[in-house]
């Protein structure tokens, strides 16, 4: 495993100044977009990967923002030299979304109309929205084709999105534990999170940031995330203090690590953004152009598929990710489907497991 | 054994192979006849190995079923040498007759005779080049002859349109094709059943 890190990683906007209709039928009147970027463009720029992140990702995927940094970026365990993406062979790109709170224009950003922040009125974007976007991104970036797009959970659905709306632009799609649609149970989970920043009476105000609603939208979140055995090995029953109270203060150690989750959070996320994100994932379904039948939304694609999965992932289970596999087989594409042993539940995907990183690797490095 | 599968699969075929192994014969073909395949394994070696060959490979037990594999889609299954491994051979070689429009099983013929002597002599399980695992760690659940094998298909209405008997060198010889059940290490089959 390697431990090198790419430094200090400092970020650049791209600004898009006509008019970007969205899916929904209304529009943004320009756009940005914030991305930073990591390791060479090659001569025949033939190796530029694109990093899509997931629901509450931005574009800060690896290396640090500035010296003192304490974290690094998101998926810093598997960008870098010599790792899963390897910066000494690859070109790779990683933005923050459109409708994000991290630099792109969103709900936080002003809105030139009105000289206040979108808030509310900032409209739902897409996957496919930002697809389009991402689009427009390769083209200021001078990139003909990526090499490949990869993505873990809303990640890996925009991989899938790129592979049936570009087909001539997307040589390679890495679709990480991710699912062709979600379920009514993905879509639950992700309705009370948003009830939970909607009722907090500072939401509803609409003057202060719902801190409490935002944190307990992302409580529920992160317990979906985490596999049983995960927070069993991690908390188990530990109590905060040697015994039980009888009270409704923390106790155990789990409700602890929740709260200061949600703290910490809820201080730095915008609510808006965090509404428009779980929607465009409640909205995924690219098999509604093709009257739901995914074999035919696939039957367009061009390129070469890697779809993993991990054994201990409930929130896109490997089932999920096989439904992609199967129909992509049925149309009759390339496609490989690897399911990793893991205890980590949906957060797997962050993590360097050994064999995760090599089959990315191998992957990445084959020929098509 | 390669050569004659490579025989029997038209060039461009769309290929699965079940049981790819590390994809020696996947990749092979796709250079040789340009067929489009897709590999299945459950070993993470043998898969990463095929990935690294550039292969399509899907992870997956082949016992636990093949209900994702759509009727007759396609040109060709191929099952090298990993029939007797499985726990429910009767199931998976009606699938793979369900999944391909022609299908192609090798197996070892258990009922050779050497395997014959080995085990009248000794008293022991036979090891041979085809069968090179003690009976404690070998792979293989199912072994059967020739005979046991056809048998199956004959049972299952399904039609053997050619057979190769070969010894585990590959060659062919003069008491392979008068004897099969008694000289060949190996059988290869192109099987089919009418729908």
């Amino acid at each position: 495993m390697s431990n090198k890190s790419l430094g200090v990683i400092k970020p650049e906007t791209f600004s898009y100044k006509e008019e970007f209709l969205l899916e929904s039928g209304k529009s943004l009147k320009r756009f940005d977009l914030i991305y930073e970027t990591y390791g060479q463009l090659s001569e025949d720029g033939n190796n530029a990967i694109l990093i899509c992140h997931a629901l509450s990702g931005n574009h800060h995927a690896a290396g640090f923002s500035k010296d003192d940094d304490k974290k690094p970026g998101w998926w810093n365990e598997l960008i870098g030299p010599d790792k899963a993406f390897d910066t000494n062979k690859f070109f790779i790109v990683s933005l923050n979304n459109l409708g994000g709170c991290h630099g792109s224009t969103g709900p936080s950003s002003i809105d030139p109309e009105t000289n206040n922040k979108f808030g509310k009125d900032f409209p739902l974007v897409t996957v496919k929205d930002w697809i389009n976007s991402q689009n427009i991104l390769r083209e200021h970036l001078q990139i003909e084709r990526w090499h490949s797009v990869a993505g873990g959970s809303l990640g890996g659905m925009q991989a899938l999105q790129w592979a049936i709306d570009y087909p001539e632009k997307i040589k390679k799609a890495i679709v990480i534990a991710a699912a062709p649609k979600l379920s009514a149970q993905n879509i639950a989970f992700n309705e009370v999170a948003r009830q939970a920043i909607v009722t907090d009476p500072n939401f509803e105000k609409g003057t202060h940031h719902p801190k409490r609603g935002l944190g307990l939208a992302r409580m529920l979140g992160h317990i979906t995330y985490l596999s049983e055995e995960v927070m069993k090995e991690k908390f188990d029953r530990d109590l905060k203090k040697d015994k039980i109270e009888y009270g409704y203060g923390i106790e155990f150690e789990v409700e602890s690590y929740l709260r200061y989750q949600a703290d910490n959070f809820s201080d730095k996320f915008d609510a808006h953004t965090y509404l428009l994100m779980t929607k465009a994932l409640d909205y995924f379904d690219p098999s509604k152009y093709f009257e739901g039948d995914l074999v035919s939304t696939f039957k367009n694609t061009n390129s070469k598929f890697l779809v993993v999965s991990f054994s201990s992932d409930w929130r896109f289970s490997p089932k999920r990710s096989k439904e992609i596999v199967n129909s992509l087989i049925a149309a009759k594409k390339s496609v490989s489907y690897v399911n990793i042993d893991s205890y980590q539940g949906h957060d797997g995907f962050l993590f360097p497991d050994d064999r995760y990183v090599e089959t990315i690797k191998t992957f990445l490095s084959s020929d098509v | 054994m390669f050569n004659i599968i490579k025989e029997w699969i038209p060039e461009g075929s769309h290929v699965l192979d079940l049981g790819c192994g590390d994809g020696t014969v996947l990749a092979n073909l796709k250079k040789e006849l340009n067929v489009n395949g897709i590999g299945v394994d459950f070993e993470e070696k043998n898969i990463q190995l095929s990935l690294a060959k550039g292969l399509n490979v899907i992870e997956q037990d082949i016992d636990l079923g093949l209900e994702n594999f759509e009727n007759k889609s396609f040109d060709v299954v191929l099952m090298s040498e990993s029939f007797q491994t499985l726990k429910k051979p009767e199931i998976a070689l009606n699938e793979i007759i369900r999944i391909g429009n022609e299908s192609i099983v090798s197996i070892p013929n258990f009922a050779n005779l050497r395997c014959r002597i080995q085990l009248f002599i000794t008293g022991k399980m036979p090891i041979s080049s085809a069968l090179p695992h003690d009976w404690h760690s070998t792979p293989n659940l199912h072994l059967c002859s020739l005979k046991d094998f056809e048998e199956l298909c004959s049972k299952s209405d399904i039609t053997i349109i050619e057979k190769k008997l070969i010894k585990s060198s590959g060659e062919t010889t003069f008491l392979t094709r008068s004897f099969p059940n008694l000289f060949a290490e190996i059988a290869v089959y192109k099987i089919y059943k009418k729908s």
